[in-house]
């Protein structure tokens, strides 16, 4: 296997994929957050009256309108992708992935789009209600179709609810609430979301410190703090408990990626959090050895912290990397060799079988009954994609089993910068509420905090980006867990059509992210009195 | 008939009444032809439509890429 792929058409395509999401995301979070922060301040005006809340409604409203309009349809690059560059993937995947983003796709239309256009259109046309009610429906709206995608990124996660059709080489749906529902996808949606609210509060905060720190749109600014910094505290702690949530599931389902997240080479009870670390360089021969693989490392003062995080008791065993990769009786942990060749011999098996020309034989048969198999399932079929690493040779499977631990580095260090940064802004919208109640938000010695607001724009965006590298960085190399591989899932095709595609993207979405960033300071430094 | 007079007069006005809208609208109109009729046109063909005729060509084409 390995020595067919051509390692720079995957590195291109994966590369023109991260490419392709990072940027999309960058559009998406505010508008999840917005529309509800927008709704919050729409029902103060229809509850007081007051038309200073119409208007900051309207300016927000405003701003809303030109995130989402920039950013509609950035995501449907992601499914041509699919189509071409991940074709063997988008089989493999089949209705699980069709499905949901069939719903989200009708669901952005209709209750989007209806509801967006009473939202900016209908001021005056319809009732005050019946608007109010179309901004929360256009909120609700948003993150529903949120959900579906991130219901299908969540299967990708913890493949569940599926059958695989060895006929056809595809998975196919036969428990949707299964893959609704699991808990993958639930930690996937709250903790994305929720993400995205936070990063919306930051968004009107730093925009408020700025009018603030220039003294204009003094009312707004306070006004729009207000209720930026109580929504920005309930939903951070609501990504902290969902945080927890997430690497609960994680420990069941990808304990690869929470080793690599906390750079956990061995595993261990008791096992300490780490709040922050700086990793020396490890080659991949060093990994599994006892080489030292910290420079620097300052564990939370609680004993056992993550194996709490990760099992909820805090003697609990949280297996690291050395124990994933070669196994760990005393836990019950089967090493990546005794998968991939259980990996292996599922292949094998699907192989015989697509090779039986006669679909009536009892050989056909009985090949096909193995697919239903309790036994062949959970027990080899389940680790389907490790057979992709299987060589007879033991040195040379040896180095091929290294290829399944992700780039711990980059996963290490994004999750404790999404980590630290998470808390940092809890912090800054306590402070930002305690001062508006207190009324000494303008006040001289509170400045650096207006500019810290501002600053923490950015910041809220690089976390969220972070969020996703954690995900997406630490679950290589499955796009599919356990069950099919970046390498199996690309198309093979001309690197270089791929290299071209990067950057025709890379040009098109900057031009687009400058549009918005100008467009948006311009109606910024009109302020609401000016803009319509 | 006239609900739906309504509905068209009031997209009507509400995109004649627009300020920051118009930009907007350019800038989408621009990118949809550049995303669905450039880059899905001439760049993302859907590779297992193009290349196989039958599904069956096309599950045999998956396996031989998953299995070695």
């Amino acid at each position: 296997m390995f020595e067919h792929v051509d390692f720079s058409l995957v590195n291109w395509s994966r590369a023109q994929f991260a490419l392709t999401a990072i940027y999309h995301w960058l559009f998406v979070p505010l508008t999840l957050g917005l529309s509800f922060i927008i709704a919050f301040m729409e029902s103060i005006y229809i509850k007081t009256g007051n038309e200073e809340w119409k208007r900051i409604t309207k300016f927000w409203m405003t701003l809303f309108g030109i995130n989402f309009a920039i950013g509609v349809a950035t995501g449907i690059i992601l499914e041509f992708e699919f189509g071409t560059n991940w074709s063997n993937y988008s089989w493999f995947v089949g209705d699980i992935f069709g499905a949901p983003l069939a719903i989200e796709g009708i669901m952005a239309f209709f209750m989007e789009s209806t509801f967006i256009a009473i939202m900016f259109f209908g001021w005056n046309k319809v009732s005050k209600k019946f608007h109010l009610l179309s901004t929360w429906l256009t909120a609700v709206g948003a993150n529903l179709s949120a959900l579906w995608i991130l219901v299908a990124n969540g299967w990708m996660q913890n493949p569940v609810g599926m059958w695989f059709n060895p006929e056809m080489a595809r998975n196919e749906m036969v428990n949707f609430w299964e893959v609704l529902f699991s808990p993958s996808a639930i930690s996937k949606f709250t903790h994305t979301t929720s993400s995205g609210f936070v990063l919306a509060s930051l968004f009107v905060v730093g925009v408020s410190s700025w009018y603030l720190l220039k003294k204009r749109e003094i009312v707004l600014a306070k006004k729009s703090i207000l209720i930026a910094s109580v929504f920005g505290i309930i939903s951070s702690v609501y990504l902290i408990t969902t945080g927890d949530y997430s690497a609960k599931t994680l420990s069941k389902t990808q304990p690869m990626k929470i080793a690599a997240a906390e750079g956990l080479y061995v595993g261990s009870e008791k096992a300490p959090l780490l709040a922050f670390g700086i990793l020396t360089k490890t080659t991949d021969d060093e990994i599994l050895t006892d080489s030292k693989k910290f420079i620097l490392r300052i564990e939370v003062p609680f004993e056992g912290f993550l194996s709490f995080m990760a099992n909820g008791h805090s003697n609990s065993f949280v297996p690291g990397i050395k124990d994933l990769v070669e196994g760990n009786p005393k836990y019950n942990i089967l090493s990546y060799y005794e998968k991939a060749e259980r990996g292996y011999f599922a292949q094998q098996v699907l192989k015989e079988f697509k090779d039986i020309k006669d679909k009536e034989s009892p050989e056909y048969k009985s090949m096909l009954a193995r697919f239903s198999d309790k036994d062949f399932l959970e027990n080899y079929l389940k680790y389907f994609g490790y057979g992709t690493f299987y060589d007879k040779d033991e040195v040379r499977m040896k180095m091929k089993i290294l290829k399944i631990i992700p780039n711990i580095p980059l996963t290490f260090y994004a999750f404790h910068l999404m980590v630290m940064l998470g808390f940092l802004f809890l912090l800054i919208f306590s402070l930002f509420l305690y001062l508006i109640l207190k009324d000494k938000i303008e006040n001289k010695g509170w400045r650096w905090l207006l500019r810290l607001g501002i600053l923490s724009i950015p910041l809220a965006y690089i976390a969220s980006e972070s969020g996703w590298i954690v995900a997406e960085v630490g679950r290589q190399p499955w796009v599919v867990q356990d069950m099919m591989t970046t390498l199996t899932a690309v198309t093979k095709i001309n690197s270089s059509s791929v290299k071209i595609t990067f950057f025709l993207f890379a040009c098109t979405f900057t031009i687009l992210l400058i549009a918005e960033i100008r467009i948006l300071a311009k109606q910024i430094s009109k302020g609401a009195t000016e803009s319509k | 008939m006239i609900w739906l007079k309504k509905i068209l007069n009031f997209y009507f006005e509400g995109f004649k009444n627009m300020t920051v809208g118009r930009t907007l609208w350019t800038i989408i109109l621009i990118k949809l032809f550049i995303l669905f009729v450039i880059f899905r046109i001439f760049f993302f063909k859907d590779y297992l439509k193009t290349n196989f005729k039958t599904d069956k060509e096309r599950s045999n084409h998956v396996i031989e890429q998953l299995t070695h």
